[in-house]
């Protein structure tokens, strides 16, 4: 047993050194540049829709549902996973990425029809974010309530 | 128990000859550099279906059907079908050969099923239980990337390390009598496993059960590298090769002048983006069918070991934290019937 540990460890340490690393430095400044893109756009959309009377607190929800679109839009037209395979995170973390999460499994499950697949494969990926989103928005109200 | 050599090694009476063989692949594997080999490359992956997986088994039924029609032969002539896929309970297969009416075992090897088919196929035949038999295994990156990975449009980043799924099924007829090229020796494989984890990594949780496959065969059977025009394992990719290469060095063969790999064949990974290589069990069957068949057939090479390697996990055992087994079945397959 210990024979096969120390072989596993050997193994582990040999698979290490072969594979190739990812491009740390490129991939941070892509998802820089592209991240730092989409959330420029998400301010100037504010902008415009506070150009036409509204608050900022409804220009933001505006704002939002923009993006929202726009992510969704891309990932129908086929163009949002080449802007992911590039930015990485980048693309993931805005809401673009949230609204990319939702809909790709969607498209990707309608054979097996609008229940079982769309409607439940819909939350394969972007589920665990909307549930732990919610128990930390809970833990935060928890502790706003009391400071 | 004559034909056995060594622990896992058989070497056939009457070695079975492949008398045909048929290629079909998608759009992708269709501008590698292998494209020339094919039957038929694909313009559309759906092929005109409306699901991945019918697309799949839609590739399945046509290449058995072109196997059979190259070989000459009926359907009817058939004894036996061994094949197997990627997807749940092998749909992909049963789906494209349940008009065929000819008898079917169901395989499941991951990407080692073109070797494990070959093997069965060619120890049925020589036994006496069967004339012609073919067999078969495919694979389709859409319908793998759907059940094992994420939705084709999810923005992700695949890791360096990562294979691509090759869509295309590749076929073979075994007959009793034939000019060859011959099926002489079977070595199967037992599962490894190392402890890798990572399923972004498939060739290094391949890479020890390939060379344990392969250093087992020339003990068994008493070869040495020397032996070979070519040892090809099937999917381990660059990574994977790599590491294969060296655990076999651990056991005093140099394999280094002879070995390659389909999954390295059949992609350019500069201009086709596809990292590590070539995966699934299309990858091996095509480049068995196409490339390896047609270049034995003009001597390029007389004898070959062909050692298919299968990563045998699910999403959920991964999930669930568990190492990836692997596996590896080599055949000789030989111009002369030794």
């Amino acid at each position: 047993m210990a024979q096969m540990q120390d072989m596993k460890k050997e193994y582990a340490q040999m698979v290490e050194r072969v594979s190739p690393k990812s491009h740390t430095v490129r991939d941070c400044a892509r998802a820089f540049w592209v991240g730092g893109v989409i959330c420029t756009m998400g301010q100037l959309i504010t902008n415009i829709i506070k150009s036409f009377g509204y608050n900022q607190d409804e220009a933001g929800l505006l704002t939002t549902i923009t993006l929202v679109f726009l992510g969704i839009l891309l990932t129908g037209l086929d163009i949002y996973d080449s802007i992911g395979k590039y930015a990485g995170a980048g693309s993931i973390v805005p809401i673009t990425g949230f609204a990319n999460a939702m809909v790709s499994p969607a498209i990707e499950f309608k054979k097996e029809g609008y229940v079982f697949g769309v409607g439940a494969r819909m939350f394969t990926i972007a589920g665990p974010v909307i549930v732990y989103g919610v128990i930390a928005s809970v833990i935060v109200g928890i502790i706003h309530y009391f400071i | 128990m004559g034909k056995r050599l060594g622990k896992q090694t058989v070497k056939f009476d009457s070695p079975p000859s492949i008398i045909a063989t048929a290629s079909t692949v998608g759009p992708k594997e269709g501008k590698g550099p292998l494209a020339s080999y094919f039957d038929v490359v694909l313009q559309d992956p759906l092929w005109g279906e409306d699901s991945w997986e019918k697309a799949e088994s839609k590739i399945v039924q046509k290449t058995i059907e072109r196997v059979i029609q190259k070989a000459n032969l009926a359907p009817e002539d058939i004894n036996y079908i061994f094949a197997g896929d990627l997807l749940n309970q092998l749909t992909a297969s049963t789906f494209g050969i349940r008009g065929l009416n000819i008898p079917f075992f169901g395989l499941f090897g991951a990407c080692s099923t073109m070797s494990e088919s070959i093997s069965l196929g060619a120890m049925v035949i020589d036994g006496g239980f069967a004339n012609y038999v073919v067999a078969e295994a495919s694979s389709h990156f859409c319908s793998s990337e759907k059940q094992f990975r994420f939705p084709l449009e999810l923005g992700t980043q695949r890791p360096l390390t990562a294979s691509w799924t090759v869509t295309g099924s590749g076929a073979v007829v075994l007959a009793k009598n034939g000019t060859g090229p011959y099926i002489t020796h079977v070595t199967t494989g037992k599962i490894v496993d190392l402890g890798i984890k990572d399923p972004m990594n498939m060739g290094a949780a391949m890479a020890p059960a390939a060379a344990d496959t392969i250093v087992t065969h020339f003990q068994d059977t008493g070869r040495t590298p020397n032996d070979y025009d070519l040892i090809i394992t099937g999917d381990l990719g660059s990574v994977g090769k790599e590491l294969a290469l060296e655990l076999v060095k651990k056991s005093n063969y140099d394999i280094e002048n002879v070995f390659s790999d389909c999954g390295i064949e059949i992609f350019d990974p500069v201009t086709q983006d596809t990292h590590a290589g070539g995966s699934g069990c299309g990858c091996s069957a095509v480049t068995l069918a196409g490339y390896l068949y047609k270049e034995m057939q003009n001597n390029k090479w007389n004898r070959i070991l062909f050692i298919p390697t299968g990563a045998l996990m699910s999403p959920g055992s991964t999930q669930q934290g568990e190492s990836i087994p692997g596996i590896a079945h080599a055949v000789v397959i030989d111009n002369q019937r030794v």
